[in-house]
């Protein structure tokens, strides 16, 4: 019998019944909740006078239309300026204090991104099922955990009964092996292999990221790469558990007691897919081979390197890809042919749940360091993933580099990446991005969104467009900067 | 949830790939906490000519009369026929309840995201995947044919054309179960596996206690 695959083994041992119809139930063992998916699955349970499963399971937090601005957020709920937004978010404070779930609130310094906060905390473990109202939920991937992202039915369901319907995923592999170049980061893995397979490339899969190039990584590029697996149409993305994972989860709050922590691990050191497990795709990248990445188009599949063009749709093999492409170029008031370095930049947005974490903000700093926002750009923001991230870069000093740069320094939240609170992109201006998608309107209305890593992003804002940040890192500082003076 | 069992429906072709949920419903109209109402808002951005914001009138706004749902002959329409990889994007289950909201019953289109396709079916929408080919050919037909309607039948997994033709198609036993039955599946989950549940979680804390942190389930 063949081997079994990480994903294999994580349903099997999550797997409560099955049907002859090809579904099963499926055991949650972690929910995150947050203020826009989860105040009508509240409405459906009190409805159905239903009560949540097993409280404990949850973790809720408000990310999605907080705002970031000190001034709106030192007055806590009440200082939300947007009535609709502060509703919602009321709404959930409510709704888990009458239930009792865990609720990091609007200024609790554990507040942040869903997906940033649960690891931070160590609330998603390796071996977990882990859901949550949001697609990009497949972050928790990274630590050899069940996750994805699911609908608020959904969110209802597990409330009420701390399980899922579902149908088995087919297994797919994706290997980057060799070594990544100098200041090519995940981002431009995920990226890479989004414009290989495609943004319907993983639909049906889980997709488990393997290959030396992803053992390297750390625990942020990992959960990264996860991210963005929703991005190639697979709701799952997964790295196998090794020390580095491990390292990551040791001591955090809700980690394993040290009474519990040695079979934890032993438990833990299973979580990878056998040698000879049979994967139904497997594709196969070099790292060496990937260069910076910046999207061009209207999904995060129109995606090339640095160095590349806009594509032109004439060359499209039929007729819907030509026209989505003309589409997308008219969108985003480009030409065909058009150098990806001569793409001007109005604003420059570095958060999200996909590169929001410390390791993201380091890059970023070092690229800016002694150096300005080029005065073409209208803003450049830096939204921490949560309160921690933004205290230990604030301990580091990387808040000083960014504002020094002309950065603006914000409070933790989802903000630009999908603009439900006041920070969006105007009718058709450029936005270097370091969030996950690039959608028509995504980040504003008429907005034109470019998906690159923090480093990137980092040398757009100094050079108000795209440049190799390669080559953007080796130019000198600007002496007076550096002088300090 | 809403049954369907069967339903003849003017069909509403959206020739474009890649239909992604902030395009199905953009996100200042994710900030209600209700499920009903976001049918003004279906593709906003596509059908106004301006900017929407929740709580507006829509009635007022300039309509993009190029916009296929804003032209006469696909008032009313209830088959939205569309292209692959159709609700990619966010888990937002506010796309399928505002396609509902707008009247439509019936996707068809030649493949769709995952977590789209599950949230569809739990809102008593019939989402069917067909061949590109016979996808390509509805498509011609709508453009050529003005009130052009399909009778969609879920009993029996068949779509009638006007021509006469009969196409089949697949559908998941447990949702064609649940969506002719308008079915809650919190309810069933509850009542057929509630011991199972409990049985697994009290195995599964055994195992690996280091994933609860409070005292077993208070569920009665």
């Amino acid at each position: 019998m063949a081997g079994q695959t990480l994903y294999d083994k994580l349903w099997a041992s999550h797997l409560v019944s099955s049907r002859d119809d090809g579904t099963s139930l499926i055991y949650i063992d972690r929910h995150l909740l947050h203020e826009v998916t989860s105040p009508q699955a509240f409405e459906g349970l009190r409805l159905a006078d239903r009560r949540p499963w097993r409280i404990d399971a949850n973790i809720a937090t408000a990310d999605h239309n907080v705002p970031t601005s000190l001034k709106e957020r030192s007055a806590g709920i009440a200082g939300i300026e947007d009535n609709v937004s502060r509703i919602q978010v009321q709404t959930l404070d409510d709704n888990t204090t009458s239930f009792g779930i865990e609720t990091f609130g609007i200024n609790d310094v554990r507040q942040g991104i869903v997906h940033i906060i649960g690891p931070e905390q160590g609330a998603t473990l390796p071996g977990m099922t882990v859901v949550c109202g949001d697609s990009h939920t497949a972050t928790h991937g990274a630590f050899g955990a069940l996750a994805h992202g699911i609908g608020t039915s959904e969110v209802e369901h597990v409330l009420a009964t701390q399980c899922l319907i579902q149908r088995k995923m087919k297994n797919m592999q994706v290997r980057v092996e060799g070594q990544l170049g100098l200041h090519v980061t995940a981002k431009d893995i995920v990226l890479a292999i989004i414009g290989e397979i495609g943004t319907a490339g993983g639909t049906g899969y889980a997709i488990e990221f393997a290959g030396s190039a992803i053992r390297d990584l750390s625990m942020e590029g990992r959960m990264t790469i996860c991210n963005m697996a929703i991005e190639a149409g697979a709701r799952v993305g997964l790295v196998a558990v090794d020390d580095t994972t491990i390292n990551y989860v040791k001591g955090r709050p809700f980690a394993p007691t040290p009474e519990q922590w040695d079979a934890a691990v032993e438990s833990w050191r299973s979580l990878v897919s056998d040698d000879d497990a049979a994967f139904d795709k497997v594709v196969t990248l070099d790292a060496a081979a990937i260069e910076p990445q910046v999207s061009w188009g209207t999904s995060p599949e129109m995606v090339v390197g640095i160095h590349g063009s806009v594509p032109d749709p004439a060359a499209a093999e039929d007729e819907t890809t030509r026209r989505g492409l003309g589409r997308a170029l008219e969108y985003m008031g480009l030409h065909a042919g058009q150098k990806i370095t001569d793409i001007r930049l109005d604003r420059v947005f570095i958060g999200s749940c996909t590169n929001a974490r410390i390791e993201d903000l380091r890059a970023a700093a070092a690229v800016v360091k002694g150096r300005e926002v080029a005065g073409s750009i209208k803003q450049a923001m830096v939204v921490p993933g949560s309160g921690l991230v933004k205290r230990q870069a604030e301990q580091e000093g990387l808040d000083q580099v960014f504002i020094d740069a002309g950065f603006e320094w914000r409070e933790a939240g989802c903000s630009m990446c999908l603009a439900m609170n006041a920070d969006k992109l105007g009718a058709g201006e450029h936005c270097a991005s370091t969030s996950n998608r690039n959608f028509e309107g995504r980040q504003g209305y008429g907005g034109r969104t470019h998906l690159v890593s923090p480093a990137m992003a980092a040398a757009a804002a100094v050079t108000g467009h795209f440049v190799d940040v390669r080559e953007f890192v080796d130019t000198p500082v600007p002496t007076k900067r550096a002088a300090g003076l | 949830m809403k049954a369907f069992v069967r339903q003849k429906g003017l069909v509403a072709p959206l020739d474009r790939a890649n239909v992604d949920t902030d395009l199905i419903i953009p996100k200042q109209f994710l900030k209600s906490i209700k499920r009903t109402g976001f049918g003004p808002n279906l593709f906003d951005e596509l059908r106004y000519l301006d900017e929407g914001y929740p709580g507006q009138d829509c009635s007022n706004r300039p309509i993009n009369p190029e916009f296929v749902l804003n032209q006469l002959r696909y008032e009313g329409a209830s088959v939205l026929l569309a292209r692959k990889n159709f609700g990619c994007g966010s888990s937002r289950e506010h796309a399928p309840w505002a396609l509902e909201d707008f009247g439509f019953r019936v996707i068809i289109a030649p493949s769709f995201a995952d977590i789209f396709f599950n949230n569809a079916f739990k809102n008593g929408l019939l989402l069917i995947q067909l061949d590109e080919a016979t996808v390509d050919r509805l498509f011609d037909a709508v453009e050529q044919t003005p009130g052009y309607r399909l009778d969609v039948d879920l009993i029996a997994q068949k779509i009638m054309t006007p021509e006469g033709e009969a196409i089949e198609f697949e559908v998941d036993p447990f949702r064609k179960y649940c969506l002719e039955n308008g079915l809650d599946d919190i309810g069933l989950t509850l009542t057929d596996n509630s011991h199972a549940i409990r049985e697994f979680e009290t195995r599964h804390r055994a195992s690996q206690p280091w994933l609860f942190r409070g005292e077993a389930a208070n569920q009665a």
